[in-house]
């Protein structure tokens, strides 16, 4: 066709050109698969998509129309490597060629992987994983909320563990789509359903295995809302895989399967009857022992009002007990002492002065007569000797011996008693005394010679 | 059904007992926490009683009512 159009020498118009182009390219270029990189995103309001998608040597003008980006679970933003799908166009008014993109997934990372990592980054910034926002379980709840399909696995599982644990519950099931286009939403306003309904205490999201596709709904943005939203506590059993979905980080409590979380919402009925009796005993042995107290009390304040004699006659045996033991003491001082004063007085007695006094005067008598005889035999002693000396005086007297004629000479004056020849000098005066008088003599002359003979040179014998 | 939870009452029963252990309570109120206890005791074991099993749909109807409905599929229990 092009060969021909190009033989003849025929005038096209513009619009012409541009449809027999576009026409080629729609034609020629359909079911593209192109990989490149996002530059210029535009997002308006529409919906639709413009961006330009590039590598180093060459850029394409893209489009995606509402319709296929609707399908789109990840988000684009400049700078990310893609993987479309599309067919080649032209967009006639301005002569560029386009591609129109049907599918998209981002290179490397899988389309779904890369939303589960966006969403989960997102929400977990918003805090709806926050610990501190997760409520308990309660023990007993009235009205069990289950989100579910009514035909699959998952609630038989929990059907048969309350069978086994907890016969009475009442279960509520909403029923919905747990995989495929719209299941989504409809898990979202089953949770929202159960969650106001009154006399639900707990909700369960509940869903068997599968792969991540299957699972895709509990990863959608809708449910982790509702989840978040919900006024009682909401746990989720989605699957039996070991990746979490975003609908389990943001529930309260996580089961790894259906069945366990029956298990953990519904506690053994017999533990709770035992526990409830427990505490039942408890108060009753609680009441008896206040009871018994209370009695105890009353019966011994009681026992004090019996009888106001007895009282008395216990105070009255109190005061005679009280005052016989004052006598008893009073006696027994009384006695002890008496016992001391006549203790005293004995020995007063016995070291009494009188006694003393007696013995001393004996024995002053005794001595005042030996001093007399004492005395009387000294004095007749002495004058015996006073007698001797006196005659031996007197025959010494020199009176004596003046009477037999002797004098004695003093020299005068002075009275020197005269001695010896030596003392005088001729012509000296002598008082002579003599036995009935003085007289005063002078010395005449003096010549030598003793009386008794010997020389008056020689020693005296 | 009673409008208390079961959670509820059970917390009562212990706070009873334990009010009524310490011994520091006078005989009027020990008595009157004792009675307290009593009741709720009995609630405790009346909804533990409860034998009634019921499993049921909630369906929501075109005009956006909520209905419940017995749940049908217990036919292998």
């Amino acid at each position: 066709m092009v060969m021909t159009l190009f033989s003849e020498k025929k005038i096209l118009s513009v619009s012409q050109l541009t449809s027999l182009v576009r026409s080629l390219l729609e034609e020629n270029f359909e079911h593209l698969w192109v990989e490149g990189e996002i530059s210029n995103l535009s997002t308006p309001s529409s919906g639709h998509l413009y961006f330009t998608l590039k590598d180093s040597g060459a850029a394409l003008r893209c489009v995606m129309f509402r319709g296929s980006a609707k399908a789109l679970r990840f988000r684009l933003a400049d700078g990310m490597k893609i993987i479309l799908r599309g067919r080649m166009t032209v967009y006639d008014q301005r002569g560029d060629y386009q591609l129109l993109v049907e599918y998209m997934e981002p290179q490397g990372v899988g389309a779904l992987q890369l939303a589960y990592q966006q969403l989960k980054e997102r929400l977990a910034r918003e805090g709806l994983f926050a610990e501190e926002r997760k409520r308990a379980i309660p023990i007993l709840p009235r009205t069990i909320g289950i989100v579910t399909s009514p035909t699959g696995a998952a609630i038989h599982d929990i059907f048969k563990v309350l069978e086994r644990r907890h016969a009475g519950l009442h279960l509520l099931i909403a029923p919905a789509k747990v995989q495929g286009e719209g299941a989504g939403a409809e898990v979202a306003a089953a949770i929202r359903d159960l969650s106001g309904y009154p006399q639900v205490d707990v909700i369960i999201v509940a869903r068997g295995g599968g792969s991540m596709e299957d699972l895709w709904a509990f990863n959608e943005e809708v449910v982790a809302r509702a989840i978040y939203d919900s006024t009682v506590p909401v746990i989720s059993a989605i699957g039996h895989e070991v990746d979490f979905t975003i609908a389990d980080f943001v529930a309260d409590l996580r089961a790894p399967t259906p069945s366990a979380a029956a298990e953990m919402v519904a506690a053994s009925k017999a533990q709770l009857l035992a526990d409830c009796a427990s505490l039942q005993r408890r108060l009753q042995q609680a009441m008896d022992q206040r009871l018994s107290a209370a009695r105890v009390e009353l019966h011994y304040r009681a026992s004090a009002l019996k009888s106001p004699e007895l009282v008395i006659a216990r105070m009255q045996q109190r005061v005679d007990d009280l005052s016989q033991r004052c006598s008893a003491t009073i006696e027994r001082t009384i006695g002890e002492l008496r016992r001391q004063e006549s203790d005293i007085r004995s020995r007063l007695r016995l070291s009494s002065p009188e006694q003393r006094i007696e013995s001393d005067l004996e024995r002053l008598a005794t001595l005042k007569l030996r001093c007399q005889i004492a005395v009387k035999s000294s004095l007749e002693r002495c004058g015996g000797t006073v007698a001797h000396l006196a005659a031996t005086l007197d025959a010494l007297s020199p009176l004596n011996v003046l009477a037999r004629g002797y004098a004695v000479a003093e020299l005068l004056p002075g009275g020197t008693v005269v001695k010896n020849l030596c003392q005088l000098q001729p012509g000296d005066c002598l008082r002579l005394r003599l036995s009935d008088g003085e007289a005063v003599c002078s010395v005449e002359s003096l010549s030598p010679g003793r009386v008794d003979g010997l020389d008056s040179h020689s020693p005296r014998g | 059904m009673a409008a208390e939870k079961f959670e509820t009452s059970l917390k009562k029963l212990e706070d009873a007992v334990s009010r009524l252990e310490s011994g520091e309570l006078s005989l009027d109120d020990s008595i009157r926490v004792f009675e307290e206890g009593i009741k709720h005791a009995a609630i405790c074991s009346r909804k533990l009683g409860e034998a009634e099993k019921k499993v049921e749909l909630l369906l929501k109807k075109r005009d956006g009512v909520l209905i419940r409905e017995d749940f049908a599929g217990e036919d292998d229990m």
